[in-house]
């Protein structure tokens, strides 16, 4: 070091300024205060509610477990939920291995355009699972094209379990996808060549390596699917002809009759079993630690022709069934009347939608998927900061981080129900909201709150855990650090769970069908409105304006992320010299 | 310097942490003097960051007061206190450049913009990286990294500096130089320092005093030649620096029985007949080189067991003659190892220091 004389008295002018601590210390614990009490009052408590209703008969009156017993007894019941059951654990069954296999190929094998495969497999996210129904009733419906085919299969029609699994399947794939490609993203090398160094062959590598490497990855991505399918509402709907499941009975119940404690019982019944697989799922996750240590050298594949080819057949044939599935509803959407006159026609957007008075429900669903980006990002990551970097406070933050989870476990039906039994209480000071925008904004941040918070956790995470004490030793409040360096440095993280909410707030349908109102009718909500009116072609129609909303919103984020981060992340590509 | 002739800095009394059911610091009681380079040393879990935290407002002592300069901060939050920080992870912010990181705390204060500037030229010279003000921190290495962090923590000027593990991520050379740096930036500037660290080296070769802790309590304080010379528990002794344990009895006054020998030494106090431990370090011994060892006190002779090669000198086991079996660790030179003919077999004589012999009661 030079010899440059300096003495701590020669920058005695910079003298502490004083700071105002109480009030920092008061925006902590505040902030903390107020996570807790809006994840409370707009989660829990509405799902309290489903507990204190389910033993109140229609008027109110206290009639114990009587509800469940009448549930149980009827015949209706044990029909539903034995076709809730079979069609669940049939999507899942079918849907797991297929998106095992197309992981393995993406992330474990030499296949040429690894990325475009894997883009065209995540596609289906951006559409409403609705959309794969109506595909598959415009391909194997009662006038389909292929409807031959199912002859093959020994089946009579589409309607009814068959198809209600196809489209199931179709609308879960991406989303066992995404986890078994994060599965299987990362392996270790050495593991690997120490089989290699002991003559191993392939198959018992794969058997004793790969796959209990992404044991806990197939685990989740089963869970993720069966839950899925346990609280469709959509496509049984759509594809289930007179099939009857648990979610369509809530919505009977809850809607039709006016039933509000049935509806709540049925609620209760559908959260048993997501619970228990939530639970499960919980479990498996607290023993997948430390799999791979900070060691580990990253595995590459080496080319081996035979399963390269067998493997890139197989994707090539999924992405062009993906392809071939929304571009049937695309197509379907612009013919006149399928499949008799397939000249072109803008009838199904325009008029169709004014006929059924939906034309609105376009724009509805686009104000609601901004706000649900724009509002959920910001709380989802303040509530994720306040959790990680705040101290004190020590009894509120597992309630917090509990309640914070919480959502992944509850099907989109029980949180709605939930919600309109507790917003709709006429004792509830928040009534007001019932029927609004707000209340559609808030229930969609809610029901995605889970694994939007886990990725601003992580993100947060990677932050060094000293910068707070840093800047309180260099009497910054916190705040400024904050707006300086935490929020720059996640804008990654925070624009992609803007997106991630953008784009299930065009899609969902399961919560907020619960809550919308004649004015504020979204586009997802009304395609179940156009299939009922019998008007195929313009819900087709409004499933691909979803589509491509959503997907030239995505498109949208990713040049405003490229932008973003070449302005203010200049120090991640700052060449080390 | 002892802290009685230097103005008195920081003040610990009475300090007490636990952590639910577990104690991690039990009354420790301590004074530092203004410009005190101190080192808390001792093993993981000894407690020493956790005192380390609890002087930056970090964590919050169960009970004890915390005065500095003459003001109470025991319950003051981290804001509130006069320290510059420094952490073995760095916590430069990635996203800023070094010139920002260093002028962070300087903003705040509504200097004048060439007032913070020529701030931060000055701490960027004075750790000897004047040019690095437009890079970011992921563009230097750990050690200058490291360097920057230091600039950050003194751009405030704080009458306290607190170093926490600040070499731990660095290798072997880089700790050694910063090593020197710091100690001599720290004697430049003068600003009252602790540093907690677990390598004992690092802490003797560093501090004005070195605090040798050991589970959550204060087992000695003193110059770093006095620890290691004279340690007063036998914690200190083994801790710091390499030591053989020798059993046995007290046969008369400074006179303790090896195995079959007798050996004589300066420490009094024991019982006749009570079984001690010696301590014993490796360089607590005279060799040929120096003189016929056979005459002298202590005379002994030892079979070579086998010999760790470290560099400019060999550290031998020996089976010495007489110590049933016990064995004793001593330092030879690289010379004084090829002039004696130091090799496994060998038998070399040599004698004790006895002055140097440290002698502990035996706790069963």
């Amino acid at each position: 070091m030079s010899g440059v004389p300096v003495s701590a008295s020669a920058a005695a002018p910079f003298t502490p300024r004083p700071t105002s601590l109480s009030s920092e210390r008061l925006a902590a614990l505040g902030g903390l205060a107020l996570v807790a009490t809006a994840l409370l009052v707009f989660l829990t408590l509405p799902l309290a509610t489903l507990f204190v209703r389910s033993a109140d008969d229609r008027a109110g009156q206290f009639v114990g477990l009587a509800n469940f017993s009448a549930y149980f007894a009827s015949p209706a019941f044990a029909n539903s939920a034995q076709n809730t059951l079979v069609f669940a654990l049939a999507t899942t069954v079918i849907t797991v291995p297929l998106a095992f296999l197309f992981a393995y190929a993406v992330q474990r094998s030499r296949i040429p355009l690894p990325g475009l495969w894997r883009n065209i497999a995540l596609l289906p996210i951006l559409a409403p699972s609705l959309l794969a129904a109506l595909s598959f009733i415009y391909l194997f419906g009662n006038q389909g094209w292929l409807k031959g085919a199912l002859s093959w299969f020994g089946l009579q029609t589409i309607y009814g379990l068959p198809g209600m699994v196809l489209a199931m399947c179709f609308a879960a794939f991406p989303h066992a996808l995404m986890i078994l490609l994060a599965a299987l993203a990362l392996a270790d090398a050495r593991l690997y060549e120490a089989a290699d160094s002991l003559a191993t062959p392939g198959w018992r590598k794969f058997l004793t390596i790969t796959l209990p490497g992404a044991r806990y990855g197939l685990i989740s991505a089963a869970m993720v699917v069966f839950t899925m399918a346990v609280s469709e509402f959509g496509v049984p709907k759509v594809i289930g002809g007179n099939v009857s499941v648990l979610a369509i009975d809530i919505y009977k119940q809850v809607i039709g009759q006016q039933n509000f404690s049935m509806g709540a019982v049925v609620g209760l019944i559908l959260l048993a079993p997501v619970l228990v697989a939530f639970i499960i799922d919980g479990m498996v996750r607290r023993r997948q630690k430390a799999l791979l240590s900070a060691r580990s050298v990253p595995y590459q594949p080496r080319p081996a022709p035979m399963r390269d080819a067998v493997l890139l057949l197989f994707v090539v044939l999924m992405s062009a069934v993906m392809l071939l599935v929304i571009g049937m509803a695309v197509f379907g959407s612009f013919v006149k009347v399928w499949p008799y006159n397939l000249s072109f026609t803008l009838n199904h957007y325009t008029f169709g939608f004014e006929e059924a008075g939906v034309d609105h429900a376009w724009r509805n669903s686009v104000r609601m998927a901004l706000w649900s980006g724009a509002f959920g990002a910001a709380v989802t990551f303040g509530g994720a900061y306040w959790l990680e970097k705040t101290r004190g406070a020590d009894l509120l933050r597992p309630l917090i981080q509990l309640q914070a989870m919480m959502p992944m476990a509850v099907p989109g039906l029980v949180l709605g129900i939930g919600y309109i039994l507790f917003f709709n209480h006429p004792a509830n000071p928040l009534g007001f909201l019932y029927g609004t925008m707000t209340i559609l904004v808030v229930c969609t941040v809610v029901h995605y709150y889970s694994s939007s918070h886990l990725t601003a956790v992580t993100a947060l995470k990677q932050l060094d855990a000293e910068f707070e004490a840093v800047s309180a030793s260099l009497k910054v409040p916190f705040y400024k650090t904050f707006w300086r360096v935490t929020v720059p440095v996640c804008l990654p993280a925070l624009i992609d769970i803007a997106r991630y909410y953008f784009v299930n707030a065009m899609t969902t349908i399961s919560a907020v069908v619960f809550l919308y109102s004649p004015k504020t009718t979204l586009a997802a909500i009304s395609i179940v409105h156009l299939d009922e009116a019998g008007n195929v072609g313009s819900a087709s129609a409004m499933a691909t304006l979803i589509v491509a909303t959503s997907a030239i919103v995505t498109a949208l984020f990713f040049c405003l992320e490229w932008l973003l981060v070449r302005r203010t992340q200049a120090w991640r590509f700052a060449a080390r010299n | 310097m002892r802290v009685s002739e230097r103005q008195e800095a920081l003040r610990l009394e009475g300090i007490h942490k636990a952590f639910g059911a577990f104690v991690a610091l039990q009354s420790i009681d301590l004074a530092i003097g203004a410009g005190e380079l101190v080192c808390f040393v001792g093993p993981s879990g000894c407690g020493k960051t956790t005192l380390l935290r609890i002087i930056a407002g970090l964590e919050t002592q169960s009970s004890g007061r915390v005065i500095q300069g003459g003001r109470d901060i025991s319950g003051a939050p981290p804001a509130a206190r006069d320290y510059g920080i420094v952490f073995q992870s760095y916590a430069l912010f990635p996203n800023l450049t070094i010139r920002e990181n260093v002028a962070y705390g300087l903003v705040n204060r509504r200097r004048a913009r060439a007032q913070i500037e020529a701030r931060v030229k000055e701490l960027l010279t004075l750790v000897g990286l004047p040019d690095s003000g437009s890079k970011y921190p992921s563009q230097l290495s750990g050690g200058q990294q490291q360097r920057i962090a230091l600039a950050r923590a003194l751009a405030t000027a704080p009458s306290l500096l607190l170093l926490d593990e600040p070499l731990s991520a660095l290798d072997a050379k880089e700790r050694e130089r910063l090593r020197g740096e710091i100690r001599q930036l720290q004697r430049r500037v003068g600003v009252t320092t602790i540093m907690v660290t677990h390598d004992q080296e690092e802490a003797l070769s560093m501090s004005d005093r070195v605090v040798v802790m050991n589970q959550g309590r204060i087992e000695q304080v003193g110059t770093p030649l006095e620890v290691y010379e004279h340690p007063t528990t036998p914690f200190v002794a083994d801790f710091l620096g390499k030591v053989s344990v020798l059993r046995a009895v007290c046969v008369g006054s400074g006179r303790y029985k090896v195995g079959r020998v007798e050996l004589t030494t300066k420490a009094n106090g024991v019982g006749q007949g009570q079984q001690v431990r010696l301590y014993l370090r490796p360089e607590d011994r005279v060799l040929a080189d120096s003189g016929p060892v056979e005459s002298m006190p202590n005379a002994l002779r030892g079979r070579v067991e086998h010999v760790d090669f470290l560099g400019t000198y060999c550290l031998a086991a020996l089976d010495v003659d007489g110590f049933d079996g016990q064995r004793l660790l001593v330092y030879f030179s690289l010379n004084q190892a090829l002039e004696l003919g130091v090799r496994e077999g060998a038998s070399i004589p040599f004698a004790l220091r006895g002055e140097r012999v440290r002698v502990f009661a035996h706790t069963a």
